[in-house]
């Protein structure tokens, strides 16, 4: 699959994704800047805060409370945010765009 | 250029601890576990905690201690236990009127309303007021006068004679970096050091001897922060956490407990955590000369792993406190409502079954950041990222001065703070050789 992370400055990088991987560590695993995953995954630091346009948010898995209650800490929240490590790849997310923010927190 | 005399402790006080040391080792492993006993300050001021730690991961990851100088209370060593905890603030409360965060019960500074002490709703309304001052796009901002400042103090110090690091560095900088995040007046910044070392300091550890000497300093804080915030509501908004708290919806009508609550958060939130890893990062260098190599080779790993693993390895505070808030059973053990529960950080940052070769100090780990210093949950530390730039901005201007290994020299034994919270130093002899 193919899953294209966009930076705060406007880089655009495509690159390969798996089934079943998680946003998060398809950007580690790509050295994609912008996102830090400090708690390794585990929705505990909203340090992998991603913005997902529009047209793709009805394909995400649906947003849960522990996800909602760490995405409150982000200052620059908006419809749009979520966190890489809730977003599981399924073939329905091929070809996905995501934003990434100024800066983790 | 005044130094104060390094390492006023005598020989009698580093035998003592290397005694504790020994006996630890030997203790912790024949010892029935109901014995252990990990909040004992003595034990974390003579560096002896380690085995007892190790021991409670391995055989008792959630223990109970039914009586200590600080009541009963569980403790939590594994780092994935602490994050689950952290996790669940509806189960695991950080509310005041509960204990607040901290193994103490009794410090009336630690139970002000402060938002690290409320849970959701109003913890959240709090924290967002603050957050933005200290999140990364404002960080720019500070950077340059962070360098400054900095760059003027490294080029203060004494070159090739021994001096206390803690005080002319650690001290010095931290102090300042509060001062601006307050626009407090910088003549008196010391007064933010003090406040925050009277804030936290055990009765009889030298600074006071009792909780109301404590609230007669707490006081004078009080009332110093009450004229600063008269002045700022009565100004147009400012960059500082002053301003800020003054003119936000969500905090200009705050109690005074909770102002000062908050103030003291900030304080302490921003000041001898930060002073700590300054010092302990060098301490930590010196004693793994193979890394210091490394890092005086590979400058650039200042930008990328050095700071989260000196974070790590230091863990400014050994633990966090949570209150249970019903009954729960946890990792197979049967939590109380109202119950003790311990985060031991400075364990869960050697847990092993989570870090790869976590007993090691190492300049270059592959995953730096995942530690438990900061802690997790919506109560990370707010301010992670300013401490980290301090940090390596700091080391970026040390190794631009002093860039060979072992250049910026320990001289002597650290001195530990006598606390089960805040891990750190009260003195570390140093030289530079220039």
């Amino acid at each position: 699959m193919k899953i294209t992370f966009i930076e705060y400055d406007g880089t655009a990088r495509e690159v390969e994704a798996a089934q079943d991987d998680t946003l998060r560590d398809v950007a580690l695993d790509n050295l994609v800047p912008g996102i830090d995953g400090d708690c390794g995954g585990g929705c505990a630091c909203a340090t992998c805060h991603v913005f997902i346009d529009e047209e793709w948010q009805a394909k995400l898995p649906p947003l849960s409370d522990d996800e909602d209650m760490m995405l409150a800490l982000c200052d620059d929240r908006t419809e749009a945010s979520r966190l890489g490590c809730q977003i599981k790849l399924g073939p329905e997310l091929d070809g996905l765009v995501v934003r990434t923010p100024e800066g983790q927190h | 250029m005044p130094t104060r005399g390094v390492a006023e402790d005598t020989e009698e006080h580093m035998q003592a601890n290397a005694e504790i040391q020994s006996v630890a080792a030997e203790r912790a492993y024949s010892v029935p576990l109901s014995e252990i006993d990990v909040s004992d300050p003595k034990l974390h001021q003579a560096d002896a905690i380690w085995p007892y730690f190790s021991r409670l991961r391995q055989e008792a990851p959630v223990h109970y201690t039914p009586d200590s100088d600080f009541g009963a209370f569980w403790s939590v060593t594994r780092y994935k236990d602490i994050m689950n905890i952290e996790t669940q603030p509806k189960a695991f409360s950080s509310e005041a009127a509960r204990g607040g965060i901290t193994i103490m019960d009794g410090n009336e500074v630690a139970t002000l309303p402060m938002f690290i002490a409320m849970d959701p709703p109003k913890h959240d309304a709090q924290r967002k007021v603050v957050s933005p001052i200290v999140a990364p796009h404002n960080l720019a901002k500070l950077e340059g006068l962070i360098r400054q400042r900095t760059a003027e103090r490294l080029d203060e110090l004494p070159l090739n004679e021994e001096f206390d690091w803690v005080q002319e560095v650690s001290i010095n900088l931290t102090t300042k970096m509060l001062a601006t995040l307050f626009d407090f007046p910088y003549e008196d910044r010391h007064l933010l050091t003090h406040w925050s070392d009277i804030a936290t300091t055990l009765p009889g550890a030298g600074l006071i001897d009792s909780e109301e000497e404590r609230m007669v300093e707490v006081q004078a804080c009080a009332e110093y922060m009450t004229r600063l915030w008269n002045e700022r509501v009565n100004s147009e908004p400012g960059p500082d956490v002053l301003s800020m708290l003054a003119h936000s919806d969500k905090t200009r009508n705050m109690s005074p407990e909770e102002f000062l609550g908050n103030m003291f958060l900030l304080i302490v939130g921003g000041n001898d955590t930060t002073r700590n890893s300054m010092s302990g990062g060098l301490l930590a260098l010196n004693q793994h000369p193979g890394e210091y190599e490394k890092l005086a080779a590979n400058p650039e790993l200042v930008q990328s792993s050095l700071v989260p693993e000196i974070i790590r390895w230091q863990t400014p505070l050994a633990h966090m406190r949570r209150t249970a808030n019903t009954d729960i059973e946890f990792a197979g053990q049967k939590i109380r409502k109202g119950d003790k529960v311990i985060m031991w950080y400075v364990s869960g940052n050697r847990d092993e079954r989570s870090i790869d070769r976590p007993n090691e100090f190492i300049v270059d780990r592959q995953r730096p950041r995942q530690h438990l210093s900061f802690g997790f949950g919506i109560h990370r530390c707010v301010g992670n990222r300013l401490a980290e730039l301090q940090l390596r901005i700091l080391w970026e201007e040390l190794l631009q001065r002093w860039p060979d290994p072992m250049q910026i020299e320990v001289t002597g034994q650290p001195k530990r703070i006598l606390s089960n919270f805040i891990k750190g130093y009260e003195s570390l002899p140093v030289r530079i050789n220039a």
